[in-house]
């Protein structure tokens, strides 16, 4: 069962080796999508980029 | 032995390290620090070492500076990440430590900052003390410029913008180097090339192998020293006088520089934090 997309509703694949909080992109309008669970597949708009941010 | 790795989004970084810890088997907790609670007076954690790869740097320092003060082991420690989270700290300790550096000075108005930039010279790089992958650098060209970025970052800004980070511009001929520092050795090393002044391959800079010289070593290990050692990212400049550390990253991302170097870079973390994990078992 594919998560949903949470913009447009398209069906979302996750492969066998994604990570919960992992960024993945939907590939119908391309919106940024944080993984929130693997089983059963769910997804949530992914968290806008902040100041502290990076390496 | 009971590793735990705290971070909370999963980059292309988080995913190998953790396929790197399952390949050797070695079991790892995820500590996801959107989620941790800092109970200030519970001291007793039983992990052997925590790896810190959190995406937000005030998350990383606070939650490393708890649990290295409760006894746990980090890689890295909450020195290197409060040195290396901000660029005047890391200049500090690299200046301190007889690194060479490009000329760095700090002013904290618009005015005192003019006045340093008109005295270093154009073109100089204004940067935010904290922050990363490039974001709101500048690089100033004339004094109409200086006056501009000065004034936007004093009314625009938080506080933070308001110390000016002023850096000599170094020509670069278009690649920097980025070289990866584990424990006591560099490991690899890449040239960022990009036709854009900002190298970062996180801004489209191309990664390609930099070969490791002995000088190269010699200086990048003494960089990471600096700061504290552990896992590190040395950015640096090639000058005819020699090499210049640039910055120091720790929380490295090293995606595109596996390939291009041939090194394992997340099996070579993974063996560090390992034997730092191994180290705290014996001392206790």
């Amino acid at each position: 069962m594919p998560a949903l997309c949470t913009e447009c509703e398209a069906e979302v694949v996750l492969d066998s080796s994604t990570e919960v909080g992992e960024i993945i992109q939907c590939p119908d309008c391309g919106m940024d999508l944080e993984v929130t669970s693997v089983e059963p597949p769910t997804v949530a708009p992914a968290p806008e980029e902040e100041e502290d941010w990076g390496e | 032995m009971k590793i735990g790795v705290l971070c909370s989004l999963i980059r292309k970084e988080e995913k190998l390290l953790f396929e790197a810890f399952r390949e050797r088997g070695i079991p790892f907790e995820r500590i996801d620090d959107r989620e941790i609670v800092l109970e200030l007076h519970r001291r007793q954690w039983d992990y052997d070492v925590v790896l810190e790869r959190c995406i937000n740097q005030s998350h990383a320092l606070h939650t490393v500076k708890y649990l290295n003060d409760c006894g746990v082991q980090t890689v890295n420690r909450y020195e290197v990440i409060n040195t290396c989270g901000d660029k005047i700290l890391t200049n500090l300790a690299l200046v301190r430590d007889g690194v060479p550096t490009p000329r760095v000075a700090v002013a904290f108005t618009p005015e005192s900052a003019l006045r340093t930039i008109e005295r270093m010279g154009y073109p100089v790089v204004l940067k935010p003390a904290v922050g990363s992958w490039g974001r709101l650098l500048s690089k100033v060209n004339d004094r109409e410029a200086a006056e501009s970025i000065l004034e936007h970052k004093e009314t625009l800004g938080s506080y933070q913008h308001s110390i000016f980070y002023i850096q000599e511009y170094v020509e670069k001929h278009g690649r920097d180097i980025r070289a990866f520092v584990v424990g006591d050795e560099t490991i690899c090393a890449i040239y960022r090339t990009s036709p854009h002044w900002i190298t970062n391959t996180a801004r489209g800079g191309v990664a390609t192998d930099c070969p490791i010289t002995p000088e190269l070593d010699d200086l990048c290990v003494r960089a990471a020293h600096a700061v504290g050692g552990g896992v590190v990212a040395i950015d640096l400049f090639e000058t005819e006088g020699g090499f210049l550390v640039n910055e120091i990253n720790h929380t490295t991302e090293f995606r595109n520089s596996s390939a291009p170097t041939g090194v394992d870079i997340p099996a070579k973390i993974v063996e560090y934090v390992v034997q730092v994990a191994g180290e705290q078992r014996r001392q206790a």
